[in-house]
C-alpha cells in the first residue's frame, strides 16, 4: 500500500495516476444522486426512532388522569435538577387515610440532558420521552413545561 | 458568423451624428465601462452560484435549496447581505493600504476582464500585444493581496500574503510559458488574431501533444495563481483561518471574493482563447456541412460554453484533492511544472519550425 | 486494587527501580488524592509495556499548607503534564517539576478544588469576565527554605513571532490552544494550554450517585461515548460484584466497535478537511450517518446514547437491528475503497503526511500515548487485547500495529482498524444468545469501601476510570484516565522543525477530542 522510495520519476508516474484516480472518484459521485434531506419539506417521509429522545411527556388516558403518584423519585434522580413536583396531601373522606396528590409537574427542557434516569426511576410509569422534537421557542422561560393537565 | 462590429459602428454613428466627436469618444468610454461592470458583476454572480452548485454535486450534497426555486436567488442574497454588513476600520492597520487593497485586486481583474474576446469584435481591447498586456495587468493582483496582508496588521493575514506572494510571483512563471508555447504556434499576441488563426482547427488540436501538455500546465497554474484549492493557501481555512483576507468585512471582502471568481473566470477565459478557439464555433477541415451548422451558434455562446467547461474541469480539481503545503507548492512549479514548460516550449518551437503541426 | 504506599522521602529512589529494574515504561495515570487526615497525595498507576504488568504505587504528605512530592516527570515524559494536572486541583508541588503551572484552570483561580477543604464560595472565585493575563502564567518551584516562588512564565521571548492557534480555531477541532513561535513557516517551540471547556466532572461527580454519574461520561469524549460508559459500568460492576448476562456482553460489544468505526470514520473525514480536502470530509458524515441512524434506532440517541446502564443495557436491542447492522457492514468496505481512492491514496495527501510528525516507539510509550496513534508507533497497547474484557477474548481479530510511527502510518491504523471492528460485528451480530439483556440492581447503589479501576479501549486510547469509594452512594474519588491528554502533551516533540501546515496534519492524525482532555 505504501512506497519505499520516492525517485523523481516513480513520483510523477504515481502522481498522475493519483490524481486520475481521485478524479474518477469525484466524477462518479457527481452524478450519483444525492443524499440531502430537505427539512422541514419532507417532514411526512421524515423517520425518527420510537425511542428518540426528544422532550419528557406525561401520557394522559381519555378522562385527563395520570398515573403519577406524586413520588417525587424522578426528581431526585434527576441529576440537573430540571424537574420540580409541588404536591398537596388530601385526606380520603370515606377511608380517612391521607395521600399526596400532584399538584404541578413542572419540567425545564432547557437544562434536561436525556439521560432517562426520571424515567427509569418512576415506579408507575407515569413519565415518558416522547419524539416531539421541534422544541424550539423565542424565551427561554416557555421551555419550563407543565406535564400534568 | 455573426460580427458585432456591425452593432457597435451603428451605435457609434449614431451618437456621432448628435454630439461633437470628443462628446462621443468620452460617452463611449462610459458606456463601455459600465457594461464591462455590469457583465463582471453578472458573470461572477453566476460563478458563485455555479460553484456552490458544482461543489454539492461533487460531495452527494444538493447545495443552496431555498432561497428562490432551486436556490437561485441565494447568491442575490448573500451580495445583499455583504453590502449591508459594516465595515469596520481598526485601530492599528495602516489605514490607507487597507482600504486600498481591495480596490487593487478587483482593478487587476477587471482590467484583465476586459480584454476578454467575447464574440467576433466585441472586445475592448485589441493591439498587437494583447496576450502581453492580459499577463502584465493579472499579474498586479498579488500587489492587492501582499497589501493587504501586509496592512491588516494581523499575523495570520501576514503569512497568508507571503504564501501567497511566493505562490503567485513562481506560477505566473508558468502562465507566462504555457502561453508563450501558443504563442510560437500563432505567431501573434494579439487576441482577435489567435482566434482568427483557429478558424480551421482549434490550437489544442493544431498544437496536438505540446499544446495538450501546455494546456494542463495552464490550468493548474492557474489554479494557483487564482489561490484555489489544492492551491488555497493563502486562505487555508484549517491553517490560517482566512489568510489575507482575516480582517475585511463587508465590501471589503466581497471584494477579494468576487475578484477571485472573477480570476477564475479570466483564467479559464484565456484558456479557453488560446486553447480552444475562443468564440471560434468548432471547424474541422473537410466536414463543410458540419462547419456550416456549427456557424449558426453565435459566438458568444462559444466563447462563454468553453469558459465555464475549463471552470468546471478546475472546480472538479478543487473539490478533489488535499491542500499542498508551501514548500510543496514551490517544489512542484519549480521541479516539475517549469522544467517540464521549457522542454515543452522547445517541443513546440520544433512543431512549428519543422511544420509538424495540423 | 492493591495500592503500595511508600514515604516522599524515598518515593523518588522507588520509583526509579520500579522503571528500572521491573520494567515499569508505561505511565497510565496519575490520581490526586485528598485522603482527608491520613494526607494529601498521588496515585500513580505503571504498567510493564511487556509483560502488561500492572503496579499502583501511591505517595502522600500530611502537610496540608506545602505539600511536597517528588517529580517524576523525568523518568516518565508524560508526568509532566498529569502532574501539573494533580497541582491544579490538589496543590501539590512537586519538586524537580521544570514547568510547574496551571493545566486547566484560569491562573487567578483561588484555591485547589479537588481537595475535601476547598471553599466553594462564590466571593473566592466570582465569574471573570476579563481575560486572563499572560503575567499570571506562572511556574512553581520549591525554594530549599520550604516556600514555593513564583516564576513569571518566560517560555517566548519578546521578539519571537508568537501566533495562537486556538482557542478558536477550525484545526483544533474543539476549544485547545497552541502558542506557536515561528520562524517564517517553520515552528520553533509549542505550547498547549487546556482547559477551555473544562467543566468539572471529576468535581461534580463526588456529588451525584453512581447512575447520574452514568449521564456525564458520555459527554467526555463525545466520539466514544459508548465505551467510557462501558468502563464505568464495567467499573461499578465490579466493585458490585455484578456478573452482566452474556446477551448483555455481546450487545455491548457490538456497540463499542460501532461506536469505533463511527469515530473513525469522522476522524477520516476531518483529517481529510483539515488538509483542505473538503469532498471527503462529507463523504466520511455521509457513512457515518448510517450508524448514527442504528444508534438512534437502538438507543434513542445519535450522539450521546444512555446506552449502558449499571448492570446491563437501557433496552434490548430493536427486532431489524442485526439487518440493519448486516446491511451496513456489507454497505461500507466499497465506501472505504472510495477514501483510499480519493483521499488516501493521493499523492498529495502522501506528501503531506508522509513523514510529518514522527513518534518513536519509546516516547510513545513514556508518553502514554494509547490507541491508533501507540500502535502507529509499534506499541501493542490495545487494551481489547492486553486486559480483555467484554467478548474481546472470545472474537477473532488482528492488532493493527505499524513501526514507523508517521501521521500517515497514524491514518492508515484507523483506516484498517474499521476493517477489524467490521470483522468482529460480523461474528458477534449473528449470535447474540437469548437472555435478560439487564441485571436487576438496588434502587440505590452503594459501592463497597474500597479503590476500584477498569479500562476499556476507547476510540482513540485507553479509557480507565479510577473510583475510590468510602461505602457512601457516591464516590469519595473519581478519575476518568484521558484518553487525549498524553496525545497533546507529546505534540511538542513532534513538531519540531515542522511547518504550520503540519501542525494541522500532526493534530488530525493525533485524533484527540477536547472534552475528553478538559473533562
Amino acid at each position: 500500500m505504501r512506497k519505499k522510495q520516492y525517485s523523481y520519476w516513480s513520483t510523477f508516474c504515481f502522481a498522475i495516476k493519483s490524481i486520475f484516480t481521485g478524479l474518477k472518484v469525484t466524477l462518479t459521485e457527481f452524478f450519483t444522486p444525492k443524499v440531502t434531506e430537505q427539512y422541514p419539506e419532507n417532514r411526512k417521509t421524515l423517520k425518527i426512532s420510537e425511542r428518540h429522545r426528544a422532550r419528557l411527556f406525561m401520557p394522559h388516558d381519555e378522562n385527563g388522569n395520570n398515573k403519577c403518584i406524586a413520588c417525587g423519585l424522578c426528581q431526585t434522580a434527576c441529576p440537573n435538577g430540571s424537574i420540580n413536583i409541588t404536591t398537596k396531601t388530601l385526606t380520603d373522606e370515606a377511608t380517612g387515610k391521607s395521600k399526596k396528590v400532584l399538584v404541578s409537574y413542572e419540567y425545564d427542557l432547557g437544562c434536561c440532558m436525556f439521560c432517562q434516569l426520571c424515567v427509569n426511576a418512576c415506579p408507575k410509569n407515569a413519565i415518558e420521552f416522547c419524539n416531539d422534537f421541534e422544541n424550539a421557542v423565542y424565551d427561554r422561560k416557555k421551555l419550563v413545561q407543565k406535564l400534568n393537565k | 458568423m455573426y460580427d458585432f462590429s456591425i452593432i457597435t459602428t451603428a451605435i457609434d454613428q449614431f451618437l456621432r451624428s448628435l454630439m461633437p466627436a470628443g462628446l462621443v469618444t468620452f460617452l463611449e468610454c462610459v458606456l463601455i465601462a459600465v457594461c464591462v461592470l455590469v457583465a463582471y458583476i453578472m458573470l461572477a454572480i453566476v460563478m458563485i452560484f455555479m460553484e456552490r452548485k458544482v461543489c454539492a454535486a461533487f460531495q452527494c450534497r444538493l447545495g443552496p435549496m431555498r432561497v428562490g426555486f432551486w436556490g437561485l436567488l441565494q447568491v442575490f442574497s448573500d451580495v445583499f447581505k455583504m453590502i449591508i454588513k459594516e465595515i469596520i476600520d481598526f485601530k492599528r492597520t495602516d489605514n490607507l493600504l487597507y482600504n486600498l487593497a481591495p480596490f487593487l485586486v478587483v482593478l487587476s481583474s477587471v482590467l484583465t476582464f476586459s480584454c476578454l474576446p467575447f464574440a467576433n469584435n466585441l472586445e475592448v481591447l485589441d493591439f498587437n500585444v494583447g496576450l502581453f498586456f492580459i499577463m502584465a495587468t493579472s499579474s498586479f493582483g498579488v500587489l492587492g493581496i501582499m497589501l493587504a496582508g501586509w496592512s491588516s496588521n494581523n499575523k495570520f493575514s501576514m503569512i497568508g500574503a507571503m504564501r501567497s506572494g511566493a505562490q503567485m510571483v513562481s506560477y505566473e512563471l508558468s502562465i507566462g510559458l504555457s502561453m508563450l508555447t501558443l504563442v510560437a504556434l500563432s505567431g501573434t499576441l494579439q487576441l482577435s488574431e489567435i482566434v482568427e488563426r483557429q478558424a480551421d482547427l482549434w490550437f489544442i488540436f493544431k498544437g496536438h501533444i505540446p499544446a495538450a501538455i501546455a494546456f494542463i500546465i495552464y490550468l493548474i497554474a492557474g489554479n494557483a495563481e487564482t489561490n484555489r484549492g489544492p492551491f488555497d493557501l493563502p486562505e487555508a481555512e484549517s491553517e490560517l483561518t482566512a489568510g489575507y483576507h482575516t480582517e475585511y468585512s463587508g465590501m471589503g471582502f466581497g471584494f477579494f471574493y468576487v475578484a477571485e471568481f472573477m480570476n477564475l473566470f479570466i483564467v479559464s477565459g484565456i484558456a479557453a482563447t488560446i486553447f480552444l478557439g475562443g468564440w471560434m464555433p468548432l471547424h474541422i477541415p473537410g466536414l463543410d456541412a458540419f462547419n456550416a451548422t456549427m456557424d449558426y451558434i453565435p459566438g458568444i455562446v462559444w466563447f462563454l460554453g468553453k469558459t465555464f467547461f475549463v471552470i468546471w474541469l478546475l472546480m472538479w480539481a478543487r473539490w478533489t484533492f488535499p491542500r499542498l503545503r508551501i514548500d510543496q507548492v514551490i517544489t512542484l512549479e519549480w521541479k516539475y511544472l517549469m522544467p517540464i514548460g521549457l522542454v515543452n516550449l522547445l517541443i513546440m518551437t520544433l512543431c512549428v519550425v519543422m511544420g509538424w503541426t495540423f | 486494587m492493591n495500592i503500595t504506599f511508600i514515604q516522599p522521602n524515598d518515593f523518588r529512589k522507588q520509583m526509579e527501580q520500579l522503571r528500572r529494574e521491573k520494567g515499569m515504561d508505561f505511565l497510565r495515570d496519575i490520581v490526586g488524592m485528598d485522603w482527608g487526615e491520613e494526607g494529601i497525595g498521588a496515585i500513580y498507576m505503571l504498567e510493564n509495556s511487556e509483560t502488561k504488568e500492572n503496579i499502583q504505587v501511591a505517595t502522600r504528605t500530611t502537610n496540608r499548607e506545602v505539600p511536597v512530592i517528588p517529580t517524576v516527570s523525568d523518568i516518565w515524559k508524560i508526568a509532566d503534564i498529569y502532574e501539573r494536572e494533580v497541582f491544579d486541583f490538589f496543590g501539590i508541588i512537586f519538586d524537580g517539576h521544570p514547568n510547574l503551572r496551571r493545566l486547566y484552570l484560569r491562573n487567578d483561580w483561588v484555591g485547589y478544588p479537588l481537595r475535601k477543604d476547598y471553599d466553594e464560595s462564590e466571593q473566592l472565585n466570582p465569574i471573570r469576565m476579563f481575560s486572563e493575563s499572560l503575567e499570571n502564567d506562572v511556574t512553581h518551584t520549591l525554594l530549599p527554605d520550604g516556600t514555593i516562588k513564583r516564576n513569571p512564565d518566560t517560555l517566548f521571548e519578546k521578539n519571537e513571532y508568537v501566533i495562537n492557534i486556538g482557542p478558536q480555531h477550525p484545526a483544533t477541532h474543539g476549544v485547545l490552544r497552541f502558542r506557536l513561535s515561528l520562524e517564517g513557516e517553520v515552528i520553533r517551540k509549542t505550547d498547549v494550554h487546556c482547559g477551555y471547556i473544562h467543566r468539572g466532572v471529576e468535581k461534580m461527580s463526588e456529588k451525584l450517585t453512581y447512575p447520574q454519574i452514568l449521564a456525564l461520561t458520555d459527554r467526555l469524549d463525545y466520539l466514544s461515548a459508548h465505551q467510557n460508559r462501558h468502563a464505568l459500568c464495567m467499573c461499578i460492576e465490579k466493585a458490585m460484584g455484578v456478573e452482566v448476562t452474556e446477551r448483555t456482553q455481546y450487545i455491548r460489544t457490538i456497540m463499542d466497535e460501532l461506536q469505533r468505526i463511527d469515530s473513525h470514520l469522522l476522524f477520516i473525514s476531518c483529517a481529510a478537511m483539515d488538509l483542505g480536502a473538503l469532498t471527503t470530509f462529507i463523504y466520511g458524515f455521509r457513512d457515518r450517518e448510517k450508524i448514527l441512524d442504528i444508534f438512534e434506532e437502538v438507543t434513542g440517541g445519535r450522539l450521546i446514547q444512555n446506552y449502558n446502564v449499571i448492570g446491563g443495557v437501557q433496552a434490548d436491542i430493536t427486532a431489524n437491528f442485526a439487518t440493519k447492522v448486516k446491511e451496513f457492514c456489507k454497505y461500507l468496505p466499497s465506501k472505504i475503497k472510495e477514501y483510499n481512492d480519493v483521499f488516501t491514496n493521493n499523492i498529495i495527501t502522501r506528501k503531506r503526511m508522509f513523514d510529518v510528525g514522527i513518534l518513536s516507539r519509546e516516547d510513545a510509550i513514556s508518553y502514554g500515548c494509547t490507541g491508533g496513534t501507540g500502535r502507529a508507533s509499534g506499541w501493542a497497547c490495545d487494551v481489547r487485547k492486553r486486559h480483555p474484557y467484554a467478548l474481546y477474548d472470545k472474537v477473532d481479530f488482528k492488532e493493527i500495529i505499524y513501526t514507523k510511527g508517521d501521521s500517515f502510518e497514524r491514518f492508515l491504523v484507523r483506516i484498517d482498524e474499521i476493517k477489524e471492528s467490521l470483522h468482529i460485528i460480523e461474528q458477534l451480530i449473528d449470535n447474540i444468545p437469548e437472555g435478560d439483556y439487564k441485571v436487576k440492581t438496588k434502587p440505590i447503589i452503594r459501592l463497597p469501601e474500597g479503590s476500584y479501576h477498569a479500562a476499556v479501549e476507547g476510540s482513540r486510547g485507553e479509557f480507565g476510570v479510577f473510583i475510590e469509594s468510602r461505602g457512601e452512594k457516591s464516590p469519595y474519588r473519581i478519575k476518568f484516565r484521558p484518553m487525549g491528554l498524553p496525545l497533546v502533551a507529546s505534540i511538542g516533540t513532534m513538531l519540531k522543525g515542522c511547518k504550520i501546515a503540519d501542525l494541522m496534519t500532526i493534530g488530525a492524525t493525533l485524533d484527540y477530542v477536547i472534552p475528553d482532555i478538559d473533562r
